[in-house]
């Protein structure tokens, strides 16, 4: 047996080129659905972590998926947004902690989310180094925003202007940056964390400058009657909240009616969660209010008929490959018909050169089989970040 | 040595038949064998190895009807007694020269391939020159060369007959007088019956008998 071996070994070392050819091809059988279903296990894995731990979404009336996706994966979304006064409803039911939530912007490629701090005890983050906010313009960063941008406590970061066409609309704000979180393999390690008025700042909600009735340039001001200040567009307004300045940021109108993508409501019990979604089902009703859990499980059982599909394409596109492996094997064999009669006329039984071709075929399933091993061990292991940075 | 007695041989769906009534080879015997092209020269050194059956008549080697033999006793006895050299050498590509000559102690498990069969492998190749090439894949080598080495490979289980069908066909003239006096000078050495075909009639002078079987095949 050790001699077929041998013989088997020179066969495919003089045939480095076809063997390396099969081998790839075998590989990819073998690997390509099991290396999917890892991915989408994970994937499925992931989502419905994410949209177990979140119990209530309230939102406004439009795509449950879209509000979910923005909510809990901080994706940018066109949808209609709530007030702050949708806040204040789930509050005063005293069913449910709500958390706002504030995704629309982003910062160097990263969502910035408004919330408030009981957002951090809610998903269990903690903080790797720095602190809290606790100012205006403070924000707190993800694990993976502080370590591809290299960002610590006393860096800054500014936020994007959502156009450059639109000269009145949001305007950059230099936010510090006062803590990084600890790595928590969720979206949060990718997102730029502040809190409510400082995403509402930098949508121009909100803003500083110097006090008008000190102005030291008079030509800023448009007019003055009865002790209000009217500026020009020569006004420079403040685009860092420091502590010289920070007293003299303000808003302009009702709090209660200003923007929120989504509020995250925690209720104490099922009971509770029962209820609060009762008071979400009346006809005039303008919310949305959703399980983030059947919304991600309807997604996914979606994809699951998508990868059905694709796995029935892949099981015809496998047998093809397995057939033209056969046809080379058989086109090889008839090539080497001549050595194959040399060996029986040798003395050699035939299930001496079947054992011989065996091991041929064998070496190939062998290291195939090696090289897939490889690739699923390094699937299981990176299959999380990649996900993290691809897919959610 | 050899004793044929009443053989009849033909191919299925073919005209070819070879009837040879009575034919006897010594041993340690060198016997040509001629005839023109298709009058089955090859068939007759296949059905004196084995390789093909007689429908009728008997093949006598040593006492033995090889004839009356299964395929794997036939194939047992080709392995032990009987050396080959092939037509066109025969050589397996992928094998070094080593390789090619230990070929049949690797594909039979009746051989053993041990230090002993080695030593003797690496002796053959030195006696024809190709000592300091063992190494060397066979399809680096001239034609010369590659039948130089089909002849160490069918020399190394020592056999009691050599069958050796135009071993010198495709050689120039120097390496003919090297191949053909090889195989003499293991016969002679060894006292083993040689049976060879060819078509070079100047090569005859050397043989103690010319077997023709222009008289034979039909």
């Amino acid at each position: 047996m050790t001699d077929s071996l041998y013989l088997a070994w020179q066969y495919i070392l003089n045939n480095k080129i076809k063997t390396a050819i099969m081998v790839i091809s075998v590989t990819v059988i073998i690997y390509l659905p099991l290396g999917l279903s890892i991915l989408v296990n994970q994937s499925e894995r992931q989502l419905l972590n994410r949209a177990l731990s979140t119990p209530v979404l309230i939102g406004s009336k439009g795509s449950s998926l879209d509000l979910v996706i923005n909510t809990l994966y901080f994706e940018p979304s066109e949808f209609d947004t709530l007030t702050m006064k949708s806040v204040e409803r789930v509050d005063e039911t005293g069913l449910a902690v709500p958390i706002p939530m504030h995704v629309r912007f982003k910062a160097r490629g990263y969502p910035i989310v408004g919330t408030g701090l009981e957002y951090f005890n809610f998903r269990g983050l903690e903080l790797e180094s720095g602190s809290n906010i606790a100012f205006l313009g403070d924000c707190v960063i993800g694990f993976l925003v502080s370590s591809k941008l290299d960002l610590n406590p006393g860096d800054t970061i500014i936020s994007s202007p959502e156009t450059m066409l639109d000269i009145s609309g949001v305007y950059p704000l230099k936010m510090n940056i006062v803590g990084v979180l600890k790595e928590s393999h969720s979206p949060d390690d990718k997102a730029i964390f502040t809190d409510m008025k400082t995403a509402w700042v930098i949508q121009g909600l909100g803003h500083g400058h110097e006090d008008l009735s000190k102005a030291a340039d008079k030509s800023v001001l448009l007019n003055v009657k009865d002790g209000n200040y009217t500026a020009n567009a020569k006004l420079y307004q403040y685009n860092t909240v420091s502590q010289e300045n920070v007293d003299e940021f303000h808003f302009h109108g009702d709090q209660s009616a200003f923007p929120v993508t989504a509020v995250i409501a925690v209720p104490s019990n099922e009971k509770n969660k029962t209820l609060l979604m009762g008071r979400y089902i009346s006809a005039g009703e303008t919310s949305q209010i959703v399980k983030p859990e059947k919304v991600i499980e309807k997604l996914l059982a979606n994809i699951f008929k998508i990868k059905g599909f694709l796995d029935s394409v892949f099981v015809i596109v496998a047998v093809s490959t397995l057939l033209l492996l056969g046809l080379v094997l058989m086109l090889s064999l008839r090539l080497r018909s001549r050595e194959v009669q040399t060996m029986y006329r040798l003395g050699s039984s035939r299930f001496k050169i079947a054992e011989l071709l065996g091991f041929e075929i064998g070496i190939i399933l062998v290291v195939s089989l090696f090289f897939s091993s490889i690739l699923l061990i390094a699937t299981m292991r990176y299959v999380s970040e990649f996900i993290k940075v691809f897919i959610v | 040595m050899i004793k044929i007695r009443e053989l009849y041989f033909e191919y299925p769906k073919s005209d070819f038949k070879l009837s040879i009534p009575e034919l006897d080879i010594k041993g340690g015997a060198k016997a040509a064998v001629i005839g023109p092209s298709g009058y089955g020269k090859t068939t007759f050194l296949n059905l004196l190895s084995g390789i093909n059956t007689p429908q009728e008549g008997k093949i006598e080697i040593d006492s033995r009807n090889i004839g009356s033999l299964s395929d794997s006793e036939r194939r047992s006895f080709r392995i032990s007694k009987i050396g080959f050299v092939f037509q066109n050498f025969e050589l397996v590509e992928y094998l070094t020269i080593l390789d090619n000559i230990l070929l049949p102690y690797r594909i039979n498990p009746l051989l053993k391939l041990t230090g002993d069969v080695s030593s003797r492998a690496v002796e053959l190749a030195e006696q024809m020159g190709l000592g300091d090439k063992l190494k060397r894949n066979v399809t680096k080598l001239s034609q010369g060369e590659m039948q130089r080495v089909a002849i160490c490979r069918a020399l190394l289980n020592e056999p009691k007959l050599l069958l050796a069908d135009e071993p010198t066909g495709n050689l120039d003239p120097k390496n003919k007088e090297i191949t053909i006096q090889a195989l003499f000078d293991y016969a002679e050495q060894n006292e083993s019956t040689l049976v060879t075909v060819t078509h070079d009639h100047g090569l005859l002078g050397g043989f103690d008998t010319v077997i023709d079987l222009a008289v034979y095949a039909n």
